[in-house]
């Protein structure tokens, strides 16, 4: 994979991640999808639900609940109420 | 002219003071670097809520737009919202706060407004309740760390007076956190929601946002969420400065009782040496007679 995805998640208390990914895949209100880099601009609210992160073969699960995903050409946004990292 | 016993007690009770007052400043520069982390951390969160509001609020406009968003197009009852912290000791930090708050409701009160008054914080409910108690809608207790289900619940309460058109606009006083020195006293408005000034819109390239399940819909479900964000942050910039405050206050005091203590100990020896001359000429006069 050529072009990577600026991603970050952001809840209240804190940015849990800023940076360079492959692949996130997130709970959409109307079903879940997957962003890649140049994904075109699209904005939903998230179900409760687990977000995958794919980064360099290896995936990174969050916990999320309650929150909106944003995605600009700049990269994806998750605005999340309660986001933890899954064990 | 106190006695010597009498000035060996002040001595000890000022050093006594002066040992909390130290304690208290340590505790408070401790804790203060805690919340200067958690302002920060949240600082992230709130910055892209305002750019995606920004950014959606330029997209709606007229009839459908929510009125969270553009207000109930009157503003005759305004809901003043005031945080302070539950606690003193922190010089004129929620004073100051109140003050601001006191004159944001004169003025609104002279224009012939209708105000309403909630407090987060005991020392805004305290120090408010003298003059505006009639108008009170509520109060909140701050709690010990700020915490988002405090910030929800004052949201709540929010959007419930507004909804049942008991207010019109709501605006909210705290004291931003410019730096451990300076802290002011600032008036922000959540309804109708101040769009971010000069937020430019992101250039998507050409292409169309898409939404799901709708732009409405999305805003619904946003702007509430963006107005516990700002009370959550108004919270944090609150304990970072209320924290900040008292360091400054209790370095103050602890100066002040060390130059006190150097004074009343001066005063002592001075008087317990003039005691001793007395006493000698005393024993000498009485030798010298016989």
């Amino acid at each position: 994979m050529a072009e990577k995805l600026h991603f970050s998640l952001v809840s209240p208390q804190r940015e849990l991640f800023s940076g360079l990914v492959d692949q996130v895949d997130a709970p959409g209100a109307e079903g879940d999808f997957g962003v890649l880099a140049n994904h075109a601009p699209f904005m939903t609210a998230l179900r409760e639900g687990q977000l995958r992160v794919h980064n360099n073969g290896q995936v990174t699960v969050y916990d999320i609940r309650g929150g909106f995903a944003d995605v600009t050409p700049e990269g994806l946004t998750v605005l999340a109420e309660h986001a933890t990292e899954a064990v | 002219m106190a006695s010597l016993k009498e000035m060996r007690n002040r001595i000890g009770s000022v050093k006594a003071t002066q040992k909390i007052t130290k304690a208290m400043q340590m505790v408070a520069a401790a804790k203060l670097r805690k919340a200067q982390d958690a302002a920060q951390n949240a600082r992230p969160y709130a910055e892209r809520m305002a750019a995606v509001i920004a950014n959606l609020a330029s997209g709606v406009s007229g009839d459908g737009a929510p009125k969270l968003l553009v207000g109930t197009g009157s503003d005759r009852r305004h809901l003043v919202v005031v945080a302070t912290s539950d606690r003193g000791l922190a010089g004129g930090f929620n004073s100051s706060i109140v003050r601001a708050a006191r004159e944001r409701i004169s003025s609104l009160l002279a224009e012939g407004k209708d105000v309403r008054v909630l407090t987060i914080g005991r020392k805004a409910r305290d120090q408010l309740r003298r003059f505006y108690g009639d108008r009170s809608v509520g109060a909140f207790e701050a709690g010990g760390n700020p915490s988002l289900t405090v910030a929800e619940e004052v949201s709540a309460k929010i959007r419930e007076l507004f909804e049942a058109g008991e207010v019109d606009v709501v605006s909210l006083v705290f004291s931003r956190f410019k730096s451990v020195v300076s802290q002011t006293p600032t008036v922000t408005r959540l309804i109708p929601a101040e769009v971010a000034a000069g937020g430019e819109a992101v250039d998507l390239k050409g292409a169309a946002y898409e939404y799901e399940p709708d732009e409405a819909a999305i805003l619904e479900e946003l702007l509430p969420r963006n107005i516990t964000t700002q009370l959550f942050s108004a919270m944090l910039e609150n304990q970072a400065g209320f924290f900040a405050a008292q360091m400054t206050a209790m370095d103050n005091a602890t100066r002040n009782a060390g130059d006190m203590i150097a004074s009343l100990t001066l005063q002592y020896n001075r008087s317990r040496q003039a005691q001793i001359t007395k006493e000698l000429i005393e024993i000498i006069s009485g030798a010298e007679a016989i």
